[in-house]
C-alpha cells in the first residue's frame, strides 16, 4: 500500500518540473538527486566549491567535489548557488497554535501544574499553515514544546508541561513528521511575579516581594518533591519490574528524565531562575537544556562549568531592565560562546519562526563568529537534543534535510531555491504565496 | 499568568536615576544644548544611499545650521567642520517609524468611550522612556506616536524626533500636521478583551463600528455649521451672538473635515478598509495613512484610488482572526498597484530593525534596493506631510541621518551614528567606550546600597529580607489588554 502511494507520488513529480508545486504542499517523492556544481557548506569542514551532494533514500549518499552522478538521479545544477544543512529552529509551537488569539486553535498549554505524560506530537497539526510558511525560510526541522509561551487565556502556570517534539516540516502524518516523539521534557521554572495580571478584574495586580518570594519558594519545592516522588516511583518500576505496583501514567513519563536519558528543557529567562534551575538540575542529576536565557550572561560562569547548553530566544527583542545597554541581547550570543557555552537560537513561537536565520545575523553582526551563528541554527541544536547523527550538517548518512539557496540563509533577502526533507524534493508553495498569486492577478476594478 | 521578561532591580531602579545623571553629566552624543549652534559636519567619503536620487560611491554631506548644506563627490572642509570619517560606511536617512508607541507615560487606551478624541498623545510625552535612546541607536530619527486600537475613533496624535536628552516639549516634529488614530475590526469591538461578566460596549460588530465613527461625524458635522454661522454672523457685524458651546471631542473631528489633522486608521481586513474609504468620502475628509492594513493587497486598488498612504508590517501574521490572511508580499503588490507604502514598528523593539524589515520586500515581491528604502525613510514622510523636511538626503533638508557599517537592506548592518538636525544623538564607538564607567558607578552604588542596609540592620531596626534580595520590578508599562501577547511583542495589545 505504502508502495503503491509512493510509487504515485513518483510518477507525479517525472510529469512535473522542479521546484514549488501548488497541488502538493507535500513532499513529492522517494527519488535519487545529484545537486551539483554547488558551494556546499556542510559545516563540518571547510566549504566545498564545485562540489556535489549524492541523495538517495532519504540520506546524503555522498558529498565533495568531483563526486560521480548516479545513473537516473535527477540533477539540480546549483551553478552559482549554495547548499547548507536545513535550518533547524530550537524551540517553536508548530502545530500547536494556528491563530494565537483563538484558543479554540491553540494546544499549546494544558491546565495543571504537572504534566509530564503530555506529548506534543499528538496535538501537531500536519496541516497548519505555519508550517509550510515557515519551511520557505529554509527551516526543515523544528521543536515543538508544550507550554512554551503565546496567548494563554487561561493563565495556566505549568510546572511540568510536557514533552517535546522534533519533528520534520513536511509529512502528511504526524508520525511521517516525527523524527523523535519525546526529545525533552519541558520545564517551566518558577518566577517571583511581583505583578500579575488578574482576569477577573482585567488589570494588574501588585504584589509585595515576601509574598512574591514565598509563592516562588513553594512552587520550586513542589517541584522538587514531583522529582522526588517520580524518582521513586522510577526506582520502584526498576525493582518491581512494575509488578504489582500502581501505575502512575504521569510519574512513568518522569522515569526517562530520572534515568537521564531525556533533557528537560528548562524555561528561565532571569539570573535568579537560571541559577535556581541550573543548581536544582545538578543537584538531582538531571541533563538540562536552558531556554529563554535573556540573562545567561550573568550566570555565564555557572553554566560553563555545568557545561549547560543554551536556546535563546530572539535576539530583536527588547532587552528587559531599562539600564541594560541596548544591544544587550545581540551580544549575548558571543559573550555566551566566548566563554565556552554552546548555544542555539529559537523563535520560541509559529508566526515568528522564519525569522530564526534573521536572529542569527544579528548575534553574528554583533561579534558572533560567522560559522557559530550558522551552527546554532542547525549543527548545535542537533546535538543538543541528541539528533545530530542524523541531522545538522552536510555529510555522508545524515538525513537529506537540505537547502539550496542564491546566498547566505541567515541574510533577510536570500531565497531558498530548492528544499529537502528526508531526501525529497519539498515545495516552499504555501498559503502566503498562494494569495499573493491570486491577488497579483486581480483585474483592474471598472471604475 | 507570567508577565515576562519583567524585571527591573529595585536596586536597579534607583540606580538608574543616579546613572542617569551621570549621562546628563556626560552624555557627549546629546549634550549639545539645543540653544547652540548646531556644529559644522562633515561626512567623508561614504556610500550615500540619497533616496531621492540614486548611490552616490564615495561622497561627502556637508552639514550646516542643522542641515544638509551640500552632497556630492569631495567637498571641501569648512575650516571649522567636525569631519566624520565614514570610509566604508553608508548613510541613509534617519529611519521614519509611522506607527510608534514610544515616549508615551502610561497606558496607550483611554478604554472608556469608543470615541475618544479628546485625549492627546502631546500631553503624555515623556521623554525620559528609554525606547526612544533604544530606537535611536537602530537609526530611527522621527516617530508617528500614536493612540492604541481600543477605539473607534482614538486620540490626537502627534510627530516626535528622537531626540534624546531634550525635554518632553522639545520633542515634536515642528510643523507636523498633527494625526488623530482611528481603528476598525477586532480591537474596537472587543473581540479578544472581553473580561467575563463585564457589560458589553458598543461597537461589538464592523457594523457598529462604522456607524461609531458616522456618528461621531455627523455630531461634528453639525458642530462645525454650528460655528460656521456664528463666524459668518460675527464677520458681518452681529452683536451679542452666542457662540456655540466648545466640544472638545468634536474639535480635533473638525480639523480632520477641513484637512489640517491626518487619520491614521488602524485596519485589518478588506470589508473594512474599504467601509472607512466610503465613510470618509460620504464626509469629505482623506485618510491619509491605513495602518496594519494587512489584506491591503486585496483592494489596492481601491486604497490607490482613494489617495490614501499604507503602513503595514513586514511579515507578521496569524497572532489574530483578521491577521490570518497577511502576507510578507503586501507591502510590494500594494506598492506595485501604486499605494504609497511604508513599513512601520508598533513596537518599540521592532522599530531598532526597520531597515531590515523593509528589506524584506525585496525578497518577497521584488521590490528594488531603493523602493525598499523608500519604504522606512521617504514614504513615511510623504505619508507624514514631513517630505520637504526629511526622508531623503538632499540639500536643504534636516540633516537627518543614519551611519550603518554595512548595507542597510541587510541583518548584518549595524548603526554607528545617527544624526537629527545636524547634532549627534547616538555614537556607537562613545557608548561602547562609556560603558566600564557606568558599570563601575553602578557596583558602587550597589555597593553603597548594601552597605547602608546592613548599618540598618545593625542598628536593630526590624528590615525585612526584601530590601536586600528584592530583585525584581516588573516593566514600566503594563500590557494594555491582551492578556499574554506573542514572544518578543509587549505592549501591543492595544496597539496592533
Amino acid at each position: 500500500m505504502k508502495r503503491l502511494y509512493l510509487n504515485f507520488l513518483c510518477g507525479t513529480l517525472l510529469l512535473s518540473s522542479f521546484g514549488a508545486r501548488a497541488d502538493h504542499a507535500q513532499t513529492t517523492g522517494a527519488a535519487d538527486y545529484a545537486i551539483t556544481h554547488a558551494k556546499i557548506f556542510t559545516l563540518a569542514g571547510p566549504p566545498i566549491e564545485d562540489g556535489t551532494v549524492v541523495i538517495h533514500d532519504g540520506k546524503i549518499a555522498a558529498v565533495g567535489a568531483g563526486v560521480p552522478i548516479p545513473a537516473g538521479a535527477q540533477v539540480i545544477d546549483a551553478k552559482g548557488l549554495q547548499v547548507y544543512p536545513g535550518l533547524f529552529d530550537a524551540v517553536t509551537q508548530m502545530g500547536l497554535s494556528e491563530i494565537g488569539a483563538v484558543s479554540a486553535s491553540v494546544d499549546t498549554t494544558e491546565t495543571g501544574s504537572f504534566n509530564p505524560d503530555l506529548i506534543a506530537a499528538t496535538a501537531i497539526l500536519p496541516s497548519s499553515a505555519h508550517i509550510p510558511v515557515t519551511r520557505a525560510s529554509g527551516i526543515t526541522e523544528v521543536i515543538a514544546a508544550p507550554a512554551s509561551g503565546g496567548f494563554d487565556s487561561r493563565g495556566a502556570t505549568n510546572l511540568v508541561g510536557g514533552q517535546a517534539s522534533a519533528i520534520h516540516l513536511a509529512g502528511w502524518t504526524a508520525e511521517e513528521m516525527l523524527i523523535s516523539k519525546r526529545a525533552a521534557m519541558v520545564v517551566d521554572w518558577p518566577e517571583i511575579e511581583l505583578r500579575s495580571f488578574d482576569f477577573a478584574t482585567f488589570s494588574v495586580k501588585e504584589k509585595p516581594f515576601t509574598d512574591a518570594k514565598k509563592e516562588y519558594d513553594k512552587q520550586v519545592s513542589e517541584l522538587a518533591d514531583y522529582i522526588e516522588q517520580a524518582r521513586h516511583y522510577a526506582q520502584a518500576l526498576q525493582g518491581s519490574n512494575g509488578a504489582g505496583m500502581q501505575r502512575d501514567v504521569r510519574l512513568e513519563a518522569l522515569a526517562p528524565v530520572i534515568r537521564g536519558e531525556m533533557p528537560l528543557l528548562v524555561f528561565a529567562d532571569q539570573a535568579r531562575q537560571i541559577r535556581d534551575a541550573v543548581e536544582f538540575c545538578d543537584k538531582q542529576k538531571l541533563k538540562i537544556i536552558l531556554a529563554g536565557a535573556t540573562e545567561a550572561w550573568k550566570e555565564k560562569d555557572l553554566l560553563r562549568s555545568k557545561s549547560v547548553p543554551v536556546i535563546l530566544r530572539p535576539t530583536l527583542g527588547e532587552p528587559p531592565e531599562e539600564d541594560d545597554a541596548y544591544d544587550r541581547l545581540l551580544t549575548q550570543p558571543e559573550e555566551l560562546r566566548a566563554a565556552g557555552i554552546k548555544i542555539a537560537f529559537g523563535s520560541f513561537d509559529n508566526s515568528f519562526a522564519r525569522r530564526l536565520g534573521q536572529d542569527a545575523a544579528n548575534a553574528v553582526a554583533h561579534g558572533l563568529p560567522y560559522e557559530e551563528g550558522l551552527k546554532a541554527v542547525t549543527l548545535y541544536p542537533a546535538q543538543m537534543f541528541g539528533l545530530d547523527a542524523q541531522l545538522g550538517t552536510v555529510e555522508t548518512g545524515k538525513t537529506a534535510n537540505l537547502i539550496v539557496t542564491n546566498g547566505d540563509p541567515l541574510d533577510v533577502t536570500t531565497d531558498i531555491r530548492y528544499l529537502f526533507i528526508k531526501g525529497q524534493l519539498t515545495s516552499m508553495d504555501n498559503k502566503q504565496k498562494a494569495l499573493y498569486e491570486k491577488y497579483l492577478n486581480r483585474p483592474k476594478p471598472a471604475h | 499568568m507570567k508577565l515576562r521578561p519583567s524585571t527591573l532591580c529595585f536596586a536597579a531602579a534607583f540606580l538608574f536615576a543616579a546613572v542617569g545623571v551621570l549621562n546628563a553629566n556626560e552624555k557627549p552624543a546629546s549634550s549639545a544644548s539645543m540653544d547652540a549652534p548646531a556644529p559644522v559636519i562633515l561626512i567623508r567619503n561614504a556610500t550615500i544611499l540619497t533616496v531621492s536620487h540614486g548611490t552616490i560611491d564615495k561622497g561627502d554631506i556637508l552639514i550646516k545650521d542643522g542641515k544638509i548644506a551640500a552632497v556630492g563627490g569631495t567637498l571641501k572642509a569648512p575650516a571649522n567642520a567636525v569631519v566624520i570619517d565614514a570610509t566604508g560606511q553608508f548613510v541613509t536617512p534617519g529611519i521614519i517609524d509611522c506607527h510608534s508607541h514610544i515616549a508615551v507615560d502610561g497606558s496607550v487606551n483611554e478604554g472608556s468611550v469608543s470615541v475618544s478624541s479628546m485625549v492627546n498623545i502631546l500631553d503624555v510625552l515623556n521623554s525620559d522612556d528609554v525606547a526612544i535612546y533604544r530606537d535611536l541607536a537602530g537609526g530611527v530619527t522621527t516617530a508617528n506616536v500614536l493612540h492604541g486600537s481600543a477605539n473607534s475613533i482614538g486620540g490626537q496624535t502627534v510627530v516626535i524626533k528622537l531626540r534624546w536628552g531634550q525635554p518632553a516639549a522639545s520633542l515634536p516634529f515642528e510643523g507636523a500636521l498633527p494625526g488623530i488614530k482611528f481603528a476598525l475590526g477586532e480591537n474596537p469591538k472587543r473581540s479578544n478583551f472581553r473580561v467575563n461578566g463585564a457589560p458589553e460596549r458598543y461597537p461589538a460588530t464592523r457594523m457598529g463600528v462604522e456607524e461609531t465613527i458616522r456618528g461621531a461625524f455627523t455630531e461634528a458635522r453639525d458642530y462645525k455649521k454650528s460655528w460656521d454661522d456664528y463666524n459668518k454672523r460675527i464677520a458681518a457685524g452681529e452683536k451679542n451672538v452666542i457662540p456655540p458651546r466648545r466640544n472638545l471631542k468634536l474639535d480635533p473631528l473638525v480639523e480632520v473635515l477641513e484637512g489640517k489633522r491626518y487619520v491614521h486608521a488602524h485596519c485589518y481586513r478588506e470589508d473594512e478598509i474599504l467601509m472607512l474609504l466610503r465613510v470618509a468620502k460620504e464626509f469629505g475628509f482623506r485618510v491619509q495613512t491605513l495602518q496594519h492594513v494587512l489584506e491591503g493587497y486585496k483592494v489596492a486598488d481601491e486604497i490607490a484610488a482613494a489617495g490614501t498612504g499604507a503602513s503595514t508590517f513586514s511579515d507578521w501574521w496569524a497572532y489574530k482572526v483578521e491577521a490570518y490572511d497577511a502576507i510578507p508580499y503586501n507591502a510590494a503588490l500594494m506598492t506595485r498597484r501604486g499605494v504609497l507604502v511604508s513599513i512601520n514598528s508598533d513596537d518599540a523593539a521592532e522599530a531598532t530593525h526597520l531597515n531590515q524589515e523593509a528589506a524584506k520586500s525585496i525578497r518577497y515581491g521584488g521590490l528594488t534596493h531603493d523602493e525598499a528604502l523608500k519604504l522606512v525613510t521617504l514614504n513615511p514622510a510623504i505619508q507624514l506631510g514631513i517630505e520637504k523636511r526629511v526622508g531623503s538626503i538632499d540639500v536643504g533638508k534636516d540633516a537627518d541621518l543614519a551611519i550603518y557599517n554595512h548595507d542597510p537592506l541587510s541583518a548584518y548592518a549595524v548603526v554607528q551614528k545617527t544624526l537629527i538636525d545636524g547634532r549627534v544623538y547616538f555614537d556607537r564607538e562613545k557608548e561602547q567606550a562609556a560603558r566600564p564607567a557606568l558599570e563601575k558607578e553602578r557596583k558602587d552604588l550597589l555597593e553603597k546600597a548594601k552597605k547602608k542596609q546592613d548599618e540598618e540592620k545593625k542598628a536593630g531596626a526590624k528590615k525585612p529580607e526584601e530590601k536586600k534580595t528584592g530583585e525584581k520590578k516588573p516593566e514600566e508599562k503594563k500590557p494594555e489588554e491582551m492578556p499574554k501577547p506573542p514572544q518578543g511583542e509587549a505592549d501591543l495589545g492595544g496597539a496592533r
